[in-house]
């Protein structure tokens, strides 16, 4: 008797068991392979885009951009616009409406709190939160309710989906962050590698710079979701070969960041294990070039910092010399050789969205060497005994460091060729990708401290609207030792002018002059050549075929929509 | 009987030489001898090589790239259009150099080391246990710190690349050279108490003497085995540093940046594999099969035979 009702009730909570196992989790487990691996889950403290992809299947904006680029709710229930008075009729403040229900995946509500603490963590003065141009302009966060967040600028905002919109700008858990403000953010290890999200998937183990181990959320929103039950986001290794794991072998369903040869790619790709996607929107491959000087022989105070442009770069701040080396390059050449069906040749360091893209630059499409060279010759920089140009005894010599990719390292070469015609004297460097894009403060090889007087990679930014992208060029954004060299101006840009168009444009409704106000920043960055744009690119990632749902964008992470992936046979 | 024995030995010391006998054993090691056949044919390809065939294994052309080979590509061109030839000759002279400075720095640093804790009983304990230490210090986390502390450091004072040679060299000088060590030791520890040192010795020879004097010529034949082994590990680490994207800049050939350059285009151009891959391990076994004909050469024992 006893025993049949035993019986009875395993075979209950066995039916039970499966019928829930059938939908979420169902499908096993996800093979992601990004070939640089991510040094942290919290995008608050790297700038990197691995970093806010993989924590992107964890922590969640209020609202997304899909892959069209349209802004869509996520957290909220729907999208607040002035019509449906979500947004205030002058324009100075959003009100979030948080969807009823939602859980962290600690099984604590996620209410509005979180949000305004996260807006405090990103500001805290001496926290150099790397995100922070998201809550430029915004004067407060506040708690209406527990589910309501009203953010408020200082001035009217046309575009008010910035704080809390997009990957790079999601909501960190009150509870958990509480102790890590300011400059103590990068001591809490136990916070920045497993944060609590209201994601799908939720940190088991997290390995810096190795392996991320991930399992469905149990308290994720929707009860049938995520489909997988548990996520293996490996990281490192090189593009080359994350693309053969996928398209060749098959041990992995998801690579990223696909910058291998066209050659290789189209061949890989035959082996028909798997499809590459590429998806074009604001990737620029460019070069910065360093404003600051950064003589090895400086000291750590010194070297490549600002210091109000008491530093600044022996030749690359005359923009004649960058004016020249734009010149020489044959972007063309670059894309043909590098990119094939994955990038466009582009003069602008914002290319799209149309509504600001510039035309005024289209001339750096066509090489000129001889151009190159009169524009040399006639700023005085003329060729020394060894064919080195130089000028009151300064040497046109540059070193030039980008990570180690072979496209990369071929466009290098390219490059090198070319400036080495033109008289500039070019010693190559590259840096292991996981330690360039590291963000680590003590490195001296990152990115961001840019110990070298040219650099190349890739930037883009999520969402629609590029002011916060725009913004990235501030004065204030410069990185240096005060802020644990976080900070998006990496060229160490600085111009009063262009940090007083940020501003207008951050107060302008009008889409159509706010479209001029990007293209004039554009221009005068480009103008400036403080960067040279090479090659629009195509974010490329390749899925394998038994890989459903994937969304491939590149207005917001990659795995903005994991919650929706699944297995097709 | 005793006169004619000492007539042929003086006859032979007129015909015959530790060197001579040396030469005449090696000659009949057959593999020695391909293997120096090889070694040298290398050497003097890569060495004259870019002489004659002088073109800049930098200059990239790109409507030839991916050449399959041709007599324009001799070992046809990379995805950029530059000359695979070239590349192997002006590589291997950065390879073969690194492979033979650190092997002389390594033998050097070994033996001195080897001689010291063999000899004196007091310097034994303090240097085997240093010996140890760098046995167990793993090499490539070790380079990785290295190169990125001073690589910056020597810039400005050698060049990109001569500062980065001298930095590797010296890394993998450092690190290879306790093997030697302990044989040298050994080697002394047994030949120390041999009749011929206590004679030197009772008649009031000085250590230095009887170290140069009467020690070295009889462990030169392990010293030179582990210098042609040097050689062959220095250019394996070397190819494994630039393998790993680390060691000289990626405009400077070496065989170990070449192979792993073109590692990607294994199925599309496999000459860009197969042709460094080859002159690493022809070089690493050419060298390997002479240390073993020089060690059976020095050997007495086996030479009489």
């Amino acid at each position: 008797m006893r025993l049949t009702h035993l019986l009875g009730t395993a075979v209950v909570l066995a039916l039970g068991a499966s019928a829930a196992m059938a939908e979420r989790g169902a499908d096993g487990q996800l093979n992601i392979i990004y070939w640089q691996a991510p040094s942290t889950m919290n995008p608050f403290l790297s700038g990197g885009t691995k970093e806010v992809e993989a924590a992107s299947m964890v922590l969640e904006p209020l609202a997304s951009y899909d892959q069209d680029g349209n802004i869509v709710p996520r957290l909220v229930e729907q999208l607040p616009t002035v019509e449906n008075g979500g947004v205030a009729a002058d324009l100075t403040s959003i009100t979030w409406k948080i969807k009823p229900g939602i859980l962290w995946s600690d099984g604590t509500p996620f209410t509005a709190n979180d949000a305004v603490f996260t807006w405090q963590y990103c500001t805290h003065p001496e926290g150099g939160c790397s995100q922070s141009s998201y809550f430029d302009g915004v004067t407060s966060v506040e708690a209406v309710d527990d589910l309501t967040v009203k953010v408020i600028f200082a001035e009217p905002k046309p575009y008010p989906y910035t704080a809390f919109a997009g990957s790079e700008s999601p909501v960190l858990q009150a509870a958990q962050f509480a102790d890590c403000l300011g400059a103590k953010a990068p001591e809490c290890t136990d916070a920045n590698f497993g944060p609590i999200g209201t994601g799908p998937f939720v940190v088991t183990d997290f390995k810096p710079n190795d392996v991320i181990s991930l399992e469905a959320n149990p308290n994720y929103r929707e009860a049938d979701k995520p489909a997988f039950g548990s996520v293996l986001f490996k990281g490192g290794g090189d593009a080359a070969s994350a693309a053969r794991s996928v398209l060749e072998t098959g041990e992995f369903d998801y690579a990223w960041n696909l910058q291998i040869e066209p050659e290789i790619l189209t061949q890989m790709e035959a082996a028909g294990k798997g499809s590459v996607v590429v998806s074009f929107q604001t990737s620029v491959e460019r070069l910065h070039l360093n404003q600051t000087n950064a003589d090895s022989g400086l000291s750590a105070e010194e070297r490549s910092v600002y210091n109000d442009g008491n530093n600044p770069h022996p030749f690359l701040t005359d923009p004649e010399v960058g004016k020249a080396l734009s010149m020489a390059i044959d972007r063309e050449l670059l894309v043909e050789v590098g990119y094939g069906k994955t990038g466009q040749v582009t003069c602008n360091v914002l290319p799209a969205p149309e509504l600001y893209a510039s035309t005024a630059n289209d001339g750096c499409k066509t090489q000129d060497l001889e151009g190159a060279k009169a524009v040399l010759d006639a700023a005085g920089w003329v060729p020394g005994g060894d064919g080195v140009r130089e000028k009151d005894g300064v040497r046109l010599s540059v070193l030039y460091q980008t990570s180690t990719n072979s496209v990369r390292q071929g466009t290098q070469a390219l490059i090198k060729q070319w400036w080495n015609e033109l008289g500039v004297e070019v010693e190559l460097r590259n840096i292991d990708a996981s330690v360039f894009f590291g963000g680590d403060p003590a490195s001296p090889d990152t990115f961001q401290k840019f110990y070298a007087d040219i650099e190349m990679y890739t930037n883009n930014f999520s969402g629609a609207d590029p002011e916060a992208y725009m913004a990235n060029w501030r004065c204030s954004e410069i990185p240096g030792p005060g802020t644990q060299w976080q900070g998006s101006n990496i060229q160490r840009f600085c111009k009063p002018e262009y940090d007083a168009l940020v501003d207008e444009m951050a107060k302008t409704a009008d889409l159509a002059t706010r479209g001029e106000l990007a293209k004039a920043m554009n221009d005068m960055i480009i103008q400036e050549y403080s960067i040279i744009p090479l090659i629009h690119r195509g974010g490329t990632s390749a899925h394998a075929n038994t890989l459903g749902g994937v969304k491939m964008t590149d207005w917001d992470s990659e795995l903005w929509n994991i919650a929706d992936w699944h297995r097709v046979e | 009987m005793t006169d004619a024995v000492a007539d042929t030995a003086i006859q032979e010391t007129q015909h015959r030489s530790l060197w001579g006998d040396v030469w005449v054993q090696y000659r009949s090691h057959t593999g020695a001898m391909i293997g120096t056949v090889i070694f040298v044919a290398i050497c003097l390809l890569v060495l004259l090589g870019p002489i004659f065939y002088d073109v800049d294994p930098n200059f990239t052309n790109v409507r030839d790239r991916n050449a399959p080979m041709s007599w324009a590509y001799p070992m046809g061109s990379d995805n950029l259009g530059r000359d695979m030839f070239a590349a192997i000759l002006h590589g291997g002279r950065i390879s073969l150099a690194v492979g033979l400075t650190a092997m002389l720095l390594s033998l050097f640093v070994g033996t001195f080391i080897g001689l010291l804790a063999g000899y004196f009983k007091w310097l034994d304990g303090p240097l085997m246990r240093l010996t140890d230490l760098f046995l167990a210090l793993p090499l490539l986390p070790l380079l990785l710190v290295v190169v990125m502390l001073f690589r910056d450091v020597l810039r400005p004072i050698f060049g990109p690349e001569l500062g980065i040679f001298l930095l590797i060299v010296f890394l993998i000088g450092i690190t290879s050279w306790m093997q030697t060590a302990r044989i040298v030791r050994g080697d002394v520890l047994a030949l120390k108490e041999r009749e011929f040192v206590l004679a030197a010795r009772s008649i009031g020879t000085p250590p230095r003497r009887i170290i140069m004097r009467h020690l070295m010529p009889n462990i030169l034949s392990p010293i030179m085995v582990s210098a042609t082994l040097g050689v062959a590990n220095a250019i394996i680490t070397e190819s494994a540093l630039s393998f790993l994207g680390l060691g000289f800049p990626s405009d400077v050939p070496t065989w170990g940046r070449l192979l792993f350059d073109g590692k990607d285009f294994l199925t599309l151009t496999p000459a860009r594999v197969i042709w460094p891959g080859l002159m690493i391990s022809l070089t690493v076994l050419s060298v390997n099969f002479m240390g073993d004909g020089l060690r059976d050469a020095l050997d007495p024992r086996i030479r009489g035979r």
